[in-house]
Protein backbone atom coordinates (compact mmCIF):
# COMPACT_ATOMS: atom_id res chain seq x y z
CA UNK A 1 0.00 0.00 0.00
CA UNK A 2 1.16 3.36 -0.71
CA UNK A 3 2.49 5.85 2.10
CA UNK A 4 0.10 7.95 3.52
CA UNK A 5 1.24 11.82 3.24
CA UNK A 6 -1.10 12.58 5.94
CA UNK A 7 -3.01 10.38 8.98
CA UNK A 8 -6.21 10.72 10.24
CA UNK A 9 -4.12 11.90 13.62
CA UNK A 10 -2.51 15.21 11.95
CA UNK A 11 -6.18 16.35 10.04
CA UNK A 12 -6.97 15.71 13.34
CA UNK A 13 -4.22 18.45 14.68
CA UNK A 14 -4.39 20.47 11.95
CA UNK A 15 -8.11 20.68 12.29
CA UNK A 16 -7.46 21.66 15.58
CA UNK A 17 -5.12 24.64 14.68
CA UNK A 18 -7.50 26.27 12.51
CA UNK A 19 -10.03 25.87 15.18
CA UNK A 20 -12.61 23.80 12.71
CA UNK A 21 -14.60 21.13 14.55
CA UNK A 22 -15.06 17.58 12.52
CA UNK A 23 -17.24 15.27 12.99
CA UNK A 24 -15.93 11.29 13.02
CA UNK A 25 -17.24 10.58 9.52
CA UNK A 26 -15.85 13.79 8.31
CA UNK A 27 -12.31 12.88 9.56
CA UNK A 28 -12.30 9.92 7.42
CA UNK A 29 -13.62 11.44 4.35
CA UNK A 30 -10.91 14.23 4.63
CA UNK A 31 -7.90 12.47 5.44
CA UNK A 32 -8.54 10.22 2.07
CA UNK A 33 -9.70 13.83 0.66
CA UNK A 34 -6.15 15.24 1.58
CA UNK A 35 -3.90 12.17 0.64
CA UNK A 36 -5.20 12.62 -3.14
CA UNK A 37 -5.04 16.80 -3.43
CA UNK A 38 -1.71 16.31 -1.27
CA UNK A 39 -0.14 13.64 -3.80
CA UNK A 40 -1.50 16.06 -6.86
CA UNK A 41 0.68 18.40 -5.13
CA UNK A 42 3.59 16.70 -5.75
CA UNK A 43 3.70 17.71 -9.08
CA UNK A 44 5.05 21.05 -7.77
CA UNK A 45 8.78 18.79 -6.52
CA UNK A 46 9.50 18.73 -10.09
CA UNK A 47 9.73 22.60 -11.33
CA UNK A 48 13.35 24.22 -11.09
CA UNK A 49 13.04 27.21 -8.32
CA UNK A 50 16.90 26.90 -7.41
CA UNK A 51 16.90 30.78 -6.67
CA UNK A 52 14.12 31.97 -7.94
CA UNK A 53 12.28 34.94 -5.62
CA UNK A 54 9.21 34.12 -4.66
CA UNK A 55 5.93 36.09 -5.75
CA UNK A 56 4.00 36.94 -2.82
CA UNK A 57 2.29 39.51 -5.02
CA UNK A 58 1.78 40.53 -8.57
CA UNK A 59 2.01 44.39 -8.31
CA UNK A 60 5.28 46.23 -7.95
CA UNK A 61 4.12 47.83 -4.65
CA UNK A 62 6.33 48.82 -1.56
CA UNK A 63 4.90 50.34 0.86
CA UNK A 64 1.57 52.67 0.40
CA UNK A 65 0.70 55.44 2.84
CA UNK A 66 -2.03 57.60 3.29
CA UNK A 67 -2.43 61.35 4.72
CA UNK A 68 -2.17 60.94 8.80
CA UNK A 69 -6.21 62.67 9.05
CA UNK A 70 -8.73 61.99 10.99
CA UNK A 71 -12.07 60.80 9.72
CA UNK A 72 -15.38 59.94 11.39
CA UNK A 73 -15.44 56.18 12.46
CA UNK A 74 -18.67 54.11 12.27
CA UNK A 75 -21.45 54.84 14.85
CA UNK A 76 -21.26 52.93 17.89
CA UNK A 77 -24.80 51.44 16.79
CA UNK A 78 -23.97 50.13 13.41
CA UNK A 79 -20.62 48.08 15.20
CA UNK A 80 -22.79 46.47 17.38
CA UNK A 81 -25.56 45.20 14.76
CA UNK A 82 -24.32 41.95 13.78
CA UNK A 83 -23.05 40.81 17.14
CA UNK A 84 -24.43 37.71 18.07
CA UNK A 85 -24.19 38.78 21.88
CA UNK A 86 -23.38 42.57 23.43
CA UNK A 87 -23.30 43.27 26.47
CA UNK A 88 -23.13 46.74 27.81
CA UNK A 89 -21.44 48.07 25.20
CA UNK A 90 -18.75 45.32 24.58
CA UNK A 91 -18.84 42.26 22.53
CA UNK A 92 -19.67 39.37 25.07
CA UNK A 93 -16.91 36.70 24.44
CA UNK A 94 -17.02 32.83 25.89
CA UNK A 95 -15.18 32.16 28.78
CA UNK A 96 -11.60 32.52 28.53
CA UNK A 97 -10.41 30.74 31.63
CA UNK B 1 -40.78 44.15 -30.61
CA UNK B 2 -38.50 43.11 -27.50
CA UNK B 3 -39.10 43.37 -24.27
CA UNK B 4 -37.53 45.69 -22.18
CA UNK B 5 -35.74 42.83 -20.32
CA UNK B 6 -34.52 41.62 -23.23
CA UNK B 7 -32.13 45.11 -24.39
CA UNK B 8 -28.66 45.78 -23.58
CA UNK B 9 -27.69 47.64 -21.19
CA UNK B 10 -26.21 50.65 -24.09
CA UNK B 11 -29.68 50.32 -25.37
CA UNK B 12 -31.45 50.76 -22.25
CA UNK B 13 -29.99 54.14 -20.51
CA UNK B 14 -30.86 55.69 -24.56
CA UNK B 15 -34.31 54.75 -24.27
CA UNK B 16 -34.26 56.09 -20.61
CA UNK B 17 -32.50 59.22 -21.43
CA UNK B 18 -34.60 59.84 -24.28
CA UNK B 19 -37.97 59.27 -22.61
CA UNK B 20 -38.84 56.50 -24.88
CA UNK B 21 -38.84 54.14 -21.77
CA UNK B 22 -38.98 54.92 -18.14
CA UNK B 23 -36.50 52.91 -15.77
CA UNK B 24 -39.45 51.92 -13.50
CA UNK B 25 -40.88 50.10 -16.29
CA UNK B 26 -38.11 48.57 -17.24
CA UNK B 27 -36.88 47.49 -13.55
CA UNK B 28 -40.38 46.16 -13.09
CA UNK B 29 -40.03 44.27 -16.57
CA UNK B 30 -36.93 42.64 -15.10
CA UNK B 31 -38.51 41.82 -11.39
CA UNK B 32 -41.44 40.37 -13.34
CA UNK B 33 -39.18 38.16 -15.58
CA UNK B 34 -36.93 37.33 -12.00
CA UNK B 35 -40.42 35.97 -10.48
CA UNK B 36 -41.03 34.22 -14.01
CA UNK B 37 -37.86 31.65 -14.37
CA UNK B 38 -36.15 32.35 -11.13
CA UNK B 39 -37.86 29.29 -9.22
CA UNK B 40 -36.11 26.94 -11.25
CA UNK B 41 -32.80 28.91 -11.77
CA UNK B 42 -32.22 29.94 -8.34
CA UNK B 43 -29.94 32.81 -9.58
CA UNK B 44 -30.51 34.78 -6.67
CA UNK B 45 -30.13 34.77 -2.73
CA UNK B 46 -32.15 38.14 -2.53
CA UNK B 47 -33.97 40.54 -4.76
CA UNK B 48 -33.87 44.34 -3.52
CA UNK B 49 -37.48 44.64 -5.50
CA UNK B 50 -39.10 47.54 -3.29
CA UNK B 51 -34.91 49.43 -3.20
CA UNK B 52 -34.59 48.61 -6.73
CA UNK B 53 -38.42 50.33 -7.66
CA UNK B 54 -37.45 53.65 -5.45
CA UNK B 55 -34.33 54.03 -7.52
CA UNK B 56 -35.53 53.52 -10.65
CA UNK B 57 -38.34 56.09 -9.74
CA UNK B 58 -36.11 58.85 -8.61
CA UNK B 59 -34.13 58.26 -12.12
CA UNK B 60 -37.41 59.18 -13.93
CA UNK B 61 -38.11 62.09 -11.35
CA UNK B 62 -34.38 63.51 -12.38
CA UNK B 63 -34.92 62.66 -15.97
CA UNK B 64 -38.26 64.44 -16.09
CA UNK B 65 -36.79 67.49 -14.44
CA UNK B 66 -34.01 67.71 -16.81
CA UNK B 67 -31.51 66.65 -14.62
CA UNK B 68 -28.47 65.15 -15.41
CA UNK B 69 -28.07 61.47 -15.01
CA UNK B 70 -25.39 58.36 -14.78
CA UNK B 71 -23.56 56.07 -17.26
CA UNK B 72 -25.54 53.27 -15.80
CA UNK B 73 -29.25 55.41 -15.42
CA UNK B 74 -31.47 52.90 -14.93
CA UNK B 75 -30.05 49.76 -14.78
CA UNK B 76 -30.51 46.47 -13.63
CA UNK B 77 -27.32 45.25 -11.68
CA UNK B 78 -27.07 42.03 -10.13
CA UNK B 79 -24.55 41.96 -7.26
CA UNK B 80 -22.46 38.51 -6.54
CA UNK B 81 -23.48 37.95 -2.47
CA UNK B 82 -19.94 38.55 -1.34
CA UNK B 83 -19.77 42.33 -2.18
CA UNK B 84 -21.06 44.72 0.95
CA UNK B 85 -23.93 46.11 0.56
CA UNK B 86 -24.85 48.56 3.20
CA UNK B 87 -28.37 47.66 4.44
CA UNK B 88 -28.84 44.46 2.52
CA UNK B 89 -27.75 40.74 3.63
CA UNK B 90 -24.28 40.06 2.21
CA UNK B 91 -24.23 36.39 3.10
CA UNK B 92 -21.35 34.95 0.52
CA UNK B 93 -24.07 32.04 0.75
CA UNK B 94 -22.56 30.95 3.92
CA UNK B 95 -24.39 30.05 7.07
CA UNK B 96 -21.80 31.88 9.06
CA UNK B 97 -22.53 35.06 7.10
CA UNK B 98 -26.68 34.19 6.62
CA UNK B 99 -27.78 37.45 8.86
CA UNK B 100 -24.51 39.52 7.99
CA UNK B 101 -25.84 42.97 7.13
CA UNK B 102 -23.04 45.22 6.32
CA UNK B 103 -22.68 48.88 7.77
CA UNK B 104 -20.94 50.02 4.65
CA UNK B 105 -20.99 49.74 0.86
CA UNK B 106 -18.11 48.59 -1.19
CA UNK B 107 -16.48 50.62 -3.39
CA UNK B 108 -18.01 48.94 -6.83
CA UNK B 109 -21.29 49.73 -5.16
CA UNK B 110 -21.14 53.06 -4.43
CA UNK B 111 -19.43 53.74 -7.71
CA UNK B 112 -22.61 51.94 -9.36
CA UNK B 113 -25.01 54.21 -7.46
CA UNK B 114 -22.87 57.13 -8.20
CA UNK B 115 -23.89 57.04 -11.99
CA UNK B 116 -27.50 55.66 -10.89
CA UNK B 117 -27.40 51.90 -11.55
CA UNK B 118 -29.75 49.94 -10.01
CA UNK B 119 -28.48 47.27 -7.75
CA UNK B 120 -31.61 44.40 -8.47
CA UNK B 121 -30.19 41.66 -5.80
CA UNK B 122 -27.43 39.12 -4.42
CA UNK B 123 -26.61 37.06 -6.95
CA UNK B 124 -25.71 33.00 -5.21
CA UNK B 125 -22.56 31.64 -5.35
CA UNK B 126 -20.25 29.03 -4.32
CA UNK B 127 -19.77 29.60 -0.32
CA UNK B 128 -17.32 32.35 0.40
CA UNK B 129 -16.18 31.74 -3.62
CA UNK B 130 -14.73 28.44 -2.95
CA UNK B 131 -15.46 26.13 -6.12
CA UNK B 132 -16.55 25.96 -9.47
CA UNK B 133 -20.29 25.14 -9.71
CA UNK B 134 -22.17 27.26 -7.70
CA UNK B 135 -22.78 24.28 -5.73
CA UNK B 136 -21.83 24.52 -2.46
CA UNK B 137 -24.18 27.31 -1.76
CA UNK B 138 -25.87 27.29 1.76
CA UNK B 139 -28.90 28.43 -0.47
CA UNK B 140 -28.89 25.38 -2.76
CA UNK B 141 -27.63 24.98 -6.64
CA UNK B 142 -28.19 27.48 -9.15
CA UNK B 143 -29.06 25.76 -12.23
CA UNK B 144 -27.89 26.36 -16.04
CA UNK B 145 -30.61 27.84 -18.01
CA UNK B 146 -29.36 26.26 -20.97
CA UNK B 147 -29.96 22.34 -19.08
CA UNK B 148 -31.24 22.72 -15.80
CA UNK B 149 -30.05 19.48 -15.05
CA UNK B 150 -26.39 20.98 -15.19
CA UNK B 151 -24.08 23.46 -13.21
CA UNK B 152 -23.61 27.19 -14.56
CA UNK B 153 -20.60 27.07 -13.67
CA UNK B 154 -18.86 29.08 -10.57
CA UNK B 155 -18.51 30.97 -8.25
CA UNK B 156 -19.78 33.65 -9.81
CA UNK B 157 -22.88 31.11 -11.26
CA UNK B 158 -25.80 33.47 -9.67
CA UNK B 159 -24.59 36.32 -11.67
CA UNK B 160 -23.71 34.39 -15.09
CA UNK B 161 -27.13 32.42 -14.94
CA UNK B 162 -28.89 35.60 -14.37
CA UNK B 163 -27.95 37.28 -17.05
CA UNK B 164 -28.48 34.87 -19.46
CA UNK B 165 -31.98 34.14 -18.24
CA UNK B 166 -32.56 37.93 -18.66
CA UNK B 167 -33.11 38.31 -15.09
CA UNK B 168 -30.70 41.09 -15.03
CA UNK B 169 -28.67 43.26 -17.74
CA UNK B 170 -25.31 43.42 -16.00
CA UNK B 171 -23.74 41.62 -13.50
CA UNK B 172 -20.84 41.70 -10.78
CA UNK B 173 -18.79 38.90 -10.22
CA UNK B 174 -15.40 38.15 -8.37
CA UNK B 175 -12.71 35.54 -10.06
CA UNK B 176 -10.05 34.16 -7.58
CA UNK B 177 -9.18 31.21 -9.88
CA UNK B 178 -12.00 31.80 -12.72
CA UNK B 179 -15.01 32.23 -10.88
CA UNK B 180 -15.99 34.76 -13.50
CA UNK B 181 -14.96 33.21 -16.61
CA UNK B 182 -16.06 29.71 -15.97
CA UNK B 183 -19.61 30.59 -15.10
CA UNK B 184 -19.44 33.13 -17.64
CA UNK B 185 -18.18 29.83 -20.37
CA UNK B 186 -20.83 28.06 -19.50
CA UNK B 187 -23.88 30.21 -19.43
CA UNK B 188 -22.83 31.78 -22.62
CA UNK B 189 -22.17 35.34 -21.28
CA UNK B 190 -19.47 37.76 -21.19
CA UNK B 191 -17.21 37.61 -18.44
CA UNK B 192 -13.69 39.92 -17.35
CA UNK B 193 -11.54 39.59 -14.91
CA UNK B 194 -9.15 42.56 -14.84
CA UNK B 195 -5.52 42.96 -14.53
CA UNK B 196 -5.03 43.02 -10.25
CA UNK B 197 -5.56 46.54 -8.99
CA UNK B 198 -7.84 47.98 -11.57
CA UNK B 199 -10.77 47.52 -9.46
CA UNK B 200 -11.16 48.01 -5.70
CA UNK B 201 -11.47 44.99 -3.79
CA UNK B 202 -12.78 47.34 -0.59
CA UNK B 203 -15.81 45.12 0.87
CA UNK B 204 -15.28 41.97 -1.25
CA UNK B 205 -15.42 39.50 1.27
CA UNK B 206 -11.76 37.82 1.26
CA UNK B 207 -11.02 34.66 0.03
CA UNK B 208 -7.56 35.04 -1.40
CA UNK B 209 -6.47 38.24 -1.67
CA UNK B 210 -3.25 38.34 -4.11
CA UNK B 211 -5.31 36.18 -6.42
CA UNK B 212 -9.20 38.17 -6.25
CA UNK B 213 -10.71 40.51 -8.48
CA UNK B 214 -13.66 42.08 -9.02
CA UNK B 215 -15.07 42.19 -12.54
CA UNK B 216 -18.09 43.13 -15.15
CA UNK B 217 -19.80 40.36 -16.58
CA UNK B 218 -22.61 41.09 -19.75
CA UNK B 219 -24.89 39.51 -22.49
CA UNK B 220 -22.35 41.59 -24.78
CA UNK B 221 -18.42 42.86 -25.08
CA UNK B 222 -19.98 46.41 -25.12
CA UNK B 223 -21.81 46.94 -22.01
CA UNK B 224 -18.92 44.70 -20.19
CA UNK B 225 -16.72 47.71 -21.34
CA UNK B 226 -19.20 50.08 -20.27
CA UNK B 227 -19.41 48.69 -16.58
CA UNK B 228 -15.72 48.63 -16.25
CA UNK B 229 -15.78 52.00 -17.25
CA UNK B 230 -17.60 52.57 -14.06
CA UNK B 231 -15.90 49.89 -11.22
CA UNK B 232 -12.05 50.56 -12.64
CA UNK B 233 -9.66 52.86 -10.65
CA UNK B 234 -7.33 53.80 -8.09
CA UNK B 235 -9.31 53.61 -4.23
CA UNK B 236 -7.80 55.12 -1.38
CA UNK B 237 -9.47 52.60 1.05
CA UNK B 238 -7.93 49.98 -1.24
CA UNK B 239 -3.73 50.10 -1.02
CA UNK B 240 -3.46 47.27 -3.95
CA UNK B 241 -6.25 49.18 -6.47
CA UNK B 242 -3.71 51.09 -9.32
CA UNK B 243 -4.16 54.89 -10.50
CA UNK B 244 -4.11 54.62 -13.99
CA UNK B 245 -4.86 57.51 -16.38
CA UNK B 246 -8.89 57.57 -17.22
CA UNK B 247 -9.51 54.67 -20.08
CA UNK B 248 -12.40 54.99 -22.00
CA UNK B 249 -13.58 50.87 -22.54
CA UNK B 250 -16.11 51.78 -24.45
CA UNK B 251 -15.25 54.56 -26.98
CA UNK B 252 -11.79 52.45 -28.64
CA UNK B 253 -14.08 49.41 -29.56
CA UNK B 254 -13.69 48.69 -32.64
CA UNK B 255 -14.44 45.76 -35.23
CA UNK B 256 -11.06 45.59 -36.16
CA UNK B 257 -8.26 42.73 -35.93
CA UNK B 258 -6.08 43.36 -38.53
CA UNK B 259 -2.43 42.71 -37.73
CA UNK B 260 -3.42 41.39 -34.53
CA UNK B 261 -0.70 38.88 -33.11
CA UNK B 262 -2.48 35.68 -31.37
CA UNK B 263 -0.36 32.94 -29.13
CA UNK B 264 -1.86 29.90 -28.84
CA UNK B 265 -0.48 27.72 -25.91
CA UNK B 266 -0.58 24.01 -26.57
CA UNK B 267 -0.96 23.10 -23.25
CA UNK B 268 -4.61 24.66 -23.45
CA UNK B 269 -5.53 22.41 -25.87
CA UNK B 270 -4.00 19.52 -24.59
CA UNK B 271 -4.70 15.52 -23.76
CA UNK B 272 -7.53 17.40 -21.09
CA UNK B 273 -9.42 19.06 -23.71
CA UNK B 274 -12.56 17.91 -24.44
CA UNK B 275 -12.82 17.18 -28.69
CA UNK B 276 -15.64 19.75 -29.02
CA UNK B 277 -14.43 22.66 -26.82
CA UNK B 278 -10.78 22.14 -28.84
CA UNK B 279 -12.86 22.92 -32.11
CA UNK B 280 -14.80 25.92 -31.19
CA UNK B 281 -11.67 26.89 -30.46
CA UNK B 282 -9.99 26.36 -33.55
CA UNK B 283 -13.03 27.58 -35.51
CA UNK B 284 -12.48 31.02 -33.16
CA UNK B 285 -9.24 31.08 -34.12
CA UNK B 286 -10.08 30.58 -37.67
CA UNK B 287 -12.32 33.09 -38.15
CA UNK B 288 -9.74 35.67 -36.02
CA UNK B 289 -7.07 34.88 -39.03
CA UNK B 290 -10.20 35.73 -41.85
CA UNK B 291 -10.33 38.64 -40.09
CA UNK B 292 -7.15 39.94 -40.47
CA UNK B 293 -5.51 38.31 -37.19
CA UNK B 294 -2.62 35.86 -37.68
CA UNK B 295 -2.02 33.27 -35.05
CA UNK B 296 1.20 31.00 -33.44
CA UNK B 297 1.14 27.78 -31.15
CA UNK B 298 3.21 28.44 -28.43
CA UNK B 299 4.26 26.59 -25.11
CA UNK B 300 4.38 27.47 -21.58
CA UNK B 301 6.61 25.30 -20.03
CA UNK B 302 5.90 25.37 -16.29
CA UNK B 303 1.71 25.62 -17.24
CA UNK B 304 1.90 22.09 -15.91
CA UNK B 305 2.75 23.45 -12.33
CA UNK B 306 -0.23 26.30 -12.67
CA UNK B 307 -3.21 24.82 -10.69
CA UNK B 308 -1.21 23.36 -8.06
CA UNK B 309 0.61 26.28 -6.85
CA UNK B 310 -2.29 28.20 -7.38
CA UNK B 311 -4.75 25.99 -5.02
CA UNK B 312 -1.62 25.81 -2.63
CA UNK B 313 -1.63 29.56 -2.74
CA UNK B 314 -5.19 30.28 -2.56
CA UNK B 315 -5.90 27.84 0.83
CA UNK B 316 -3.28 29.32 2.44
CA UNK B 317 -4.40 32.55 1.85
CA UNK B 318 -8.12 31.58 3.10
CA UNK B 319 -6.71 29.38 5.85
CA UNK B 320 -5.48 33.22 6.74
CA UNK B 321 -8.32 35.01 5.88
CA UNK B 322 -10.89 33.20 7.36
CA UNK B 323 -9.57 33.12 10.85
CA UNK B 324 -11.34 36.41 11.56
CA UNK B 325 -14.86 34.25 11.63
CA UNK B 326 -14.96 33.50 15.54
CA UNK B 327 -18.74 34.50 16.00
CA UNK B 328 -18.01 36.95 18.16
CA UNK B 329 -18.69 40.27 16.61
CA UNK B 330 -20.89 38.83 13.77
CA UNK B 331 -21.62 35.85 11.86
CA UNK B 332 -22.60 32.26 12.81
CA UNK B 333 -23.01 31.34 16.91
CA UNK B 334 -24.18 28.29 18.74
CA UNK B 335 -26.59 29.01 21.00
CA UNK B 336 -24.77 28.26 24.22
CA UNK B 337 -21.45 28.86 25.30
CA UNK B 338 -21.28 25.51 26.24
CA UNK B 339 -17.48 25.23 27.05
CA UNK B 340 -13.82 27.24 27.02
CA UNK B 341 -13.61 30.25 23.69
CA UNK B 342 -11.47 27.52 21.52
CA UNK B 343 -14.57 24.73 22.19
CA UNK B 344 -17.44 27.60 21.17
CA UNK B 345 -15.23 29.13 18.08
CA UNK B 346 -14.56 25.57 16.63
CA UNK B 347 -18.30 24.83 17.08
CA UNK B 348 -19.55 27.88 15.50
CA UNK B 349 -16.93 27.35 12.39
CA UNK B 350 -17.97 23.87 11.98
CA UNK B 351 -21.68 24.82 11.42
CA UNK B 352 -21.35 28.13 9.93
CA UNK B 353 -18.44 26.98 7.59
CA UNK B 354 -19.76 23.70 4.69
CA UNK B 355 -17.40 20.75 4.29
CA UNK B 356 -15.69 22.83 1.03
CA UNK B 357 -14.39 25.74 3.48
CA UNK B 358 -13.32 23.56 5.97
CA UNK B 359 -11.58 21.52 3.38
CA UNK B 360 -9.25 24.52 2.12
CA UNK B 361 -9.28 26.29 6.16
CA UNK B 362 -7.51 23.11 7.38
CA UNK B 363 -5.42 22.46 3.79
CA UNK B 364 -4.21 26.08 4.26
CA UNK B 365 -3.37 25.56 7.44
CA UNK B 366 -1.25 22.86 6.76
CA UNK B 367 0.79 24.89 3.83
CA UNK B 368 1.53 27.24 6.30
CA UNK B 369 2.78 25.13 9.14
CA UNK B 370 5.63 24.45 10.69
CA UNK B 371 7.53 21.75 8.22
CA UNK B 372 5.62 22.30 5.22
CA UNK B 373 5.87 26.01 4.89
CA UNK B 374 8.98 25.30 2.17
CA UNK B 375 7.69 22.75 1.07
CA UNK B 376 4.25 24.10 -0.44
CA UNK B 377 3.67 27.61 -0.12
CA UNK B 378 7.16 29.00 -0.43
CA UNK B 379 7.52 26.73 -3.71
CA UNK B 380 4.18 27.43 -4.48
CA UNK B 381 5.53 31.29 -4.59
CA UNK B 382 8.94 30.52 -6.45
CA UNK B 383 6.44 28.98 -9.55
CA UNK B 384 4.55 31.62 -9.08
CA UNK B 385 7.70 33.91 -10.35
CA UNK B 386 8.52 30.85 -13.03
CA UNK B 387 4.60 31.36 -14.69
CA UNK B 388 4.88 35.36 -14.64
CA UNK B 389 8.03 34.81 -16.40
CA UNK B 390 6.65 32.95 -19.42
CA UNK B 391 3.52 34.85 -19.99
CA UNK B 392 6.00 38.37 -19.78
CA UNK B 393 8.19 36.40 -22.17
CA UNK B 394 5.81 35.01 -24.61
CA UNK B 395 3.71 38.37 -24.56
CA UNK B 396 6.17 40.33 -25.73
CA UNK B 397 6.28 38.55 -28.94
CA UNK B 398 1.62 38.38 -28.77
CA UNK B 399 -1.03 40.61 -28.54
CA UNK B 400 -3.14 37.98 -27.31
CA UNK B 401 -2.73 34.56 -26.03
CA UNK B 402 -6.40 32.72 -26.41
CA UNK B 403 -7.92 29.31 -25.83
CA UNK B 404 -10.66 27.97 -23.84
CA UNK B 405 -11.89 29.14 -21.06
CA UNK B 406 -12.90 25.75 -19.95
CA UNK B 407 -11.46 22.34 -21.18
CA UNK B 408 -14.93 20.48 -21.04
CA UNK B 409 -18.39 21.65 -21.17
CA UNK B 410 -21.00 22.22 -18.48
CA UNK B 411 -21.75 18.92 -16.58
CA UNK B 412 -24.31 17.51 -14.67
CA UNK B 413 -25.20 18.87 -10.74
CA UNK B 414 -23.86 16.60 -8.28
CA UNK B 415 -21.45 14.66 -11.13
CA UNK B 416 -18.23 15.91 -9.47
CA UNK B 417 -19.15 17.28 -6.18
CA UNK B 418 -18.23 14.29 -4.29
CA UNK B 419 -14.43 14.60 -5.35
CA UNK B 420 -12.91 17.66 -4.86
CA UNK B 421 -9.28 17.07 -6.93
CA UNK B 422 -11.47 16.44 -9.83
CA UNK B 423 -13.62 19.72 -9.77
CA UNK B 424 -10.39 21.35 -8.26
CA UNK B 425 -8.88 20.03 -12.15
CA UNK B 426 -11.67 22.47 -14.14
CA UNK B 427 -9.66 25.32 -13.37
CA UNK B 428 -6.31 24.48 -14.79
CA UNK B 429 -7.18 27.27 -17.83
CA UNK B 430 -8.45 29.71 -15.56
CA UNK B 431 -5.61 30.23 -12.49
CA UNK B 432 -3.18 31.20 -15.19
CA UNK B 433 -4.47 34.50 -15.52
CA UNK B 434 -5.58 34.99 -11.31
CA UNK B 435 -1.00 33.73 -10.48
CA UNK B 436 0.06 36.22 -12.88
CA UNK B 437 -2.58 38.85 -12.23
CA UNK B 438 -3.15 39.36 -16.07
CA UNK B 439 -6.23 39.92 -17.59
CA UNK B 440 -8.42 37.35 -19.05
CA UNK B 441 -11.77 37.51 -20.80
CA UNK B 442 -14.71 34.39 -21.47
CA UNK B 443 -16.85 34.99 -24.69
CA UNK B 444 -18.97 32.90 -26.04
CA UNK B 445 -17.64 31.29 -29.32
CA UNK B 446 -19.32 27.92 -29.61
CA UNK B 447 -21.92 24.89 -28.35
CA UNK B 448 -21.90 21.52 -28.12
CA UNK B 449 -25.39 19.79 -28.17
CA UNK B 450 -26.73 22.90 -27.26
CA UNK B 451 -24.09 23.19 -24.11
CA UNK B 452 -22.21 26.76 -24.15
CA UNK B 453 -18.11 27.00 -25.17
CA UNK B 454 -16.71 29.89 -24.33
CA UNK B 455 -13.52 31.75 -25.97
CA UNK B 456 -10.94 33.00 -23.41
CA UNK B 457 -8.84 36.00 -24.41
CA UNK B 458 -5.40 37.02 -22.07
CA UNK B 459 -4.02 40.08 -22.11
CA UNK B 460 -0.98 42.03 -21.20
CA UNK B 461 -1.25 43.92 -17.86
CA UNK B 462 -3.71 46.73 -17.95
CA UNK B 463 -4.50 46.42 -21.52
CA UNK B 464 -7.69 45.39 -21.03
CA UNK B 465 -8.42 47.52 -24.10
CA UNK B 466 -6.91 45.54 -26.40
CA UNK B 467 -8.33 42.05 -24.28
CA UNK B 468 -12.06 43.51 -25.07
CA UNK B 469 -11.40 45.23 -28.78
CA UNK B 470 -9.85 41.46 -29.79
CA UNK B 471 -13.30 40.10 -28.30
CA UNK B 472 -15.74 43.23 -29.33
CA UNK B 473 -14.16 42.00 -33.07
CA UNK B 474 -15.01 38.43 -32.90
CA UNK B 475 -18.89 38.97 -31.61
CA UNK B 476 -19.31 42.15 -34.69
CA UNK B 477 -18.88 38.99 -36.74
CA UNK B 478 -20.80 36.12 -34.67
CA UNK B 479 -24.17 35.39 -33.48
CA UNK B 480 -23.31 32.97 -30.91
CA UNK B 481 -24.12 36.16 -27.88
CA UNK B 482 -27.46 36.17 -29.53
CA UNK B 483 -28.57 32.84 -28.76
CA UNK B 484 -30.97 32.54 -25.57
CA UNK B 485 -31.64 29.26 -24.30
CA UNK B 486 -35.89 28.79 -23.83
CA UNK B 487 -37.12 29.76 -20.45
CA UNK B 488 -40.41 30.40 -18.49
CA UNK B 489 -44.16 30.44 -20.02
CA UNK B 490 -43.95 32.98 -22.36
CA UNK B 491 -40.62 31.05 -23.94
CA UNK B 492 -42.57 27.62 -24.97
CA UNK B 493 -40.53 26.87 -28.30
CA UNK B 494 -42.47 25.91 -31.24
CA UNK B 495 -42.47 22.33 -31.60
Amino acid sequence: MKRKRITKEEVEHVAWLAHVELSEEEKEIFTEQFNEILDYFEKIDSADTGDVTPTYHVLDLVNVYREDETRDSMEKEDTFRNAPREEKGFFKAPRIV
Amino acid sequence: MAKPFELTAREITAKIKAQELKAEEYISSILEREREVDGEINAYIAVTDEVALNAARTIDKKISRKEDVGRLAGIAIAVKDNMCTKGTRTTCASEMLESFTPPYNATVIEKIRSEDGVIIGKTNMDEFAMGTTTETSHFGPTRNPWDLTRVPGGSSGGSAAALIAEEATLALGSDTGGSIRCPASYCSTVGLKPTYGLVSRYGLIAYANSLEQIGPMAMDVYDCALLLNVIGGYDPMDGTSVSLPGKGYTTNLRDDVKGLRIGVPIEFLGEGTDDRVKKSIWDAIQKYEDLGASYNEISLSNLEFSLAAYYIVAMSEASSNLARYDGLRYGYRVSEDVSDWSTVYSKNRRTGFGSEVRRRIILGTYALSAGYYNRYYLKALKIRTLIRRDFEEVLKKFDVLMGPTMPIPPFEIGEKIQNPLALYMCDVLTVPANITGYPAISIQCGFAGGLPIGLQIIGKPFDEATVLQTAYSFEKNTDFHERRPTLGHSFKSPI
